[in-house]
């Protein structure tokens, strides 16, 4: 069995592309020239130039020692906070803004939950001088103020969508929308590893740098390649699909994605797609998702807005349903209880996103001698708010 | 025969009415469709709502949010047409996005269509190729027409491919937009429908998208076999209600 994507677009059964015949074109166009244009030398060059000089790449490999003494367990932090812009959100925008230049495109549109893709979109079209239209539901315009006024400084605009429950989801129709309406000139710059093939697959292989790095920096610390366990936190999944990339046919690496339970798995407001979800479409894409009976797309809850979307990427859905995966899923108050012990512990903030991720320790038992390699996908300086409040700091 | 070829064959111009189910009651449904084919409509199709319909523009996105707000569900929707064939003899489509359907069961739910009278489907989520590899058989085992879409960025051999497809008409999307956009054709817009009249397809075409009053109806269908209203008959009844039907039609074809 393989755990990646196949010559068809799927992930086993879980991918391909549900597109409205409008969107055939854009998304056909890319197919046929994503794997090309990255294999060009010229195109690898300027990747890993900007991921090095202006991402600030590779992003460190830490041992937590404190965190590592108190759970009896050596763990590792791929530090992906400290990337331009505070999250792995960037390497993603760095990669789709090149392939978009190449494709001749000259207007960027992108759909952001927390607004860490949004800022990531904006900053690398300020940095390529192409025009940047984010969609953003108004709900989390409100509550994520920071990152919308870091936009507009970059020289986006935000477009707040209004329809449904005006967070990521909508956000994400919004942007399809925009794209049905401007085919020719536009690029659409996916910030997960959901959508149409080849979006998924595509993100994949942006991030993927990260389970690259892991690899060889692992290596020279431990003198091995293989960590135990990789963890990541998933909403749409893209820094566990780069976290995973690289291990995902070893089955000796266990693989663990956390997803966000919000209030309680079976609380009505969650967003545990794995548990709550069936298979279904979403944005162009067979994979498990929140719905009714009925087939009507429900709305997530979860304190942290980047993991707050009712599906899944369809490589996760894939990973699941086949078991290479763990699925765990973590309250808002276990991740904000394991997003402070880090900042007691290591000095780190880390994002809300990352801290479900963290609270995997207080989970599950790990051996002494396992190597624990945990995704710190972002930092936490978006999130001050929420953590003074719910800590009444 | 089934009712779309039987109307596709007549020696005239069809007029095809799209409105939300379920919209803006919920019982509104068969009554909206029984006065649409009193007063002359050729052909109708049901849309059935979803909670994230990427190709629909904020009116059509309004209704459908409402509409499920009033209870709709597929499941109502097949309950409301149950006798709709004892009253209504135009052909009847249901327009959908894939999901809900895929969840009704693909099977279960084209069954149900032909029992209840449904002759053709319109999914703009599901592309043809799927169709083609893992529904069509469904589809023809029950005798539903699907209808695909074209845009003008559709290739010409893309067009061939859904023409050969297609086993009732094409629906020729006028111009690169969601529903509901902005009325009126220039010159881009009847090069393209030129483009594809030229092309002397198998299936007739019917266009769709931008289209809401007359004159436009006028200019559509001079290079096609009908053309279909949507966005601006839902606003109608969002201003008007469901019971004024015959006004909007009237104002269409009989000026």
């Amino acid at each position: 069995m393989t755990y990646n994507i196949n010559n068809k677009g799927y992930y086993g059964e879980f991918g391909g592309a549900y597109i409205p015949e409008m969107l055939y074109p854009n998304v056909e166009e890319l197919r046929q020239n994503y794997l090309k244009v990255m294999a060009e030398p010229e195109f690898q060059e300027e990747f890993n130039a900007l991921l090095k000089d202006y991402v600030g790449r590779p992003s460190p490999l830490y041992f937590a020692k404190r965190l590592s003494e108190k759970y009896h367990t050596k763990i590792y932090l791929k530090r992906e906070d400290l990337n331009h812009t505070g999250a792995h959100k960037i390497n993603n925008t760095i990669g789709q803004i090149l392939m978009a230049k190449r494709l001749g495109k000259h207007r960027i549109i992108a759909e952001t939950g927390a607004g860490q893709h949004g800022v990531a979109t904006a900053t690398v079209c300020a940095l390529m001088g192409l025009e940047c239209i984010v969609y953003m539901g108004e709900v989390d315009i409100a509550r994520q103020a920071p990152n919308v006024a870091r936009m507009k400084m970059l020289g986006a605009t935000v477009v707040p969508a209004l329809s449904g429950s005006r967070t990521l989801k909508d956000a994400t129709n919004e942007a399809i929308r925009d794209w049905i309406n401007n085919p020719v000139n536009t690029h659409y710059i996916i910030g997960s590893v959901v959508g149409p093939h080849p979006y998924p697959d595509m993100v994949a292989r942006f991030q993927a740098i990260v389970s690259e790095e892991i690899k060889w920096q692992l290596k020279e610390k431990e003198g091995t390649a293989k960590p135990d366990y990789v963890v990541a936190c998933v909403g749409g999944g893209s820094n566990a699909a780069g976290a995973f990339y690289h291990f995902l046919e070893d089955t000796e690496v266990k693989l663990i994605a956390v997803e966000a339970a919000g209030k309680g798995v079976h609380s009505g407001e969650s967003a545990a797609t794995s548990i709550l979800g069936k298979e279904g479409i979403i944005h162009g894409s067979k994979t498990l998702l929140m719905q009714t009976p009925d087939g009507q797309i429900t709305e997530p809850y979860s304190i942290s807005a980047g993991l707050d979307y009712p599906g899944v990427g369809p490589m996760h859905a894939h990973l699941y349903k086949s078991g290479r995966a763990e699925f765990i899923a973590i309250t808002d108050n276990d991740a904000m209880t394991a997003g402070l012990e880090l900042c007691k512990k290591e000095g780190i903030i880390p994002a809300i996103e990352s801290s479900h991720a963290l609270a995997v320790f207080e989970h599950k038992t790990f051996k002494p001698e396992d190597i624990v390699v945990v995704s710190l996908s972002g930092r936490g300086d978006k999130d001050l708010e929420t953590y003074i409040d719910h800590f009444g700091l | 025969m089934n009712r779309i070829n039987t109307k596709l064959q007549e020696h005239k111009k069809l007029l095809s009415i799209y409105f939300t189910a379920g919209y803006p009651n919920l019982n509104d449904t068969v009554s909206i469709i029984q006065s649409l084919e009193k007063n002359g409509v050729d052909m109708i199709e049901i849309g059935m709502p979803f909670s994230d319909p990427l190709a629909d523009g904020p009116t059509i996105q309004a209704s459908s949010t409402q509409a499920l707000k009033n209870g709709m569900t597929s499941e109502v929707l097949f309950d409301q047409l149950k006798d709709i064939r004892k009253t209504v003899s135009i052909p009847l489509i249901i327009m959908g996005y894939f999901n809900p359907m895929l969840q009704y069961g693909v099977e279960a739910f084209c069954k149900k269509c032909a029992e209840v009278g449904i002759d053709g489907l319109i999914i703009p989520d599901l592309p043809v190729d799927v169709y083609h590899d893992q529904y069509k058989s469904i589809f023809e085992k029950h005798g539903i027409i699907n209808v695909f879409l074209i845009t003008p960025q559709t290739s010409d051999e893309r067009i061939r491919f859904i023409d050969s497809m297609s086993e009732g008409f094409i629906y020729m999307v006028s111009s690169a937009s969601v529903t509901g956009s902005s009325s009126g054709f220039g010159d881009v817009h009847t090069d393209y429908f030129k483009r594809i009249a030229q092309m002397e397809l198998e299936s007739p075409q019917i266009i769709g998208f931008g289209i809401s009053d007359h004159n436009s109806f006028t200019q559509a269908t001079q290079y096609a076999k009908g053309a279909i209203i949507g966005s601006a008959f839902v606003k109608h009844l969002s201003t008007e209600g469901s019971t004024k039907v015959e006004s909007f039609i009237n104002s269409l074809l009989r000026p």
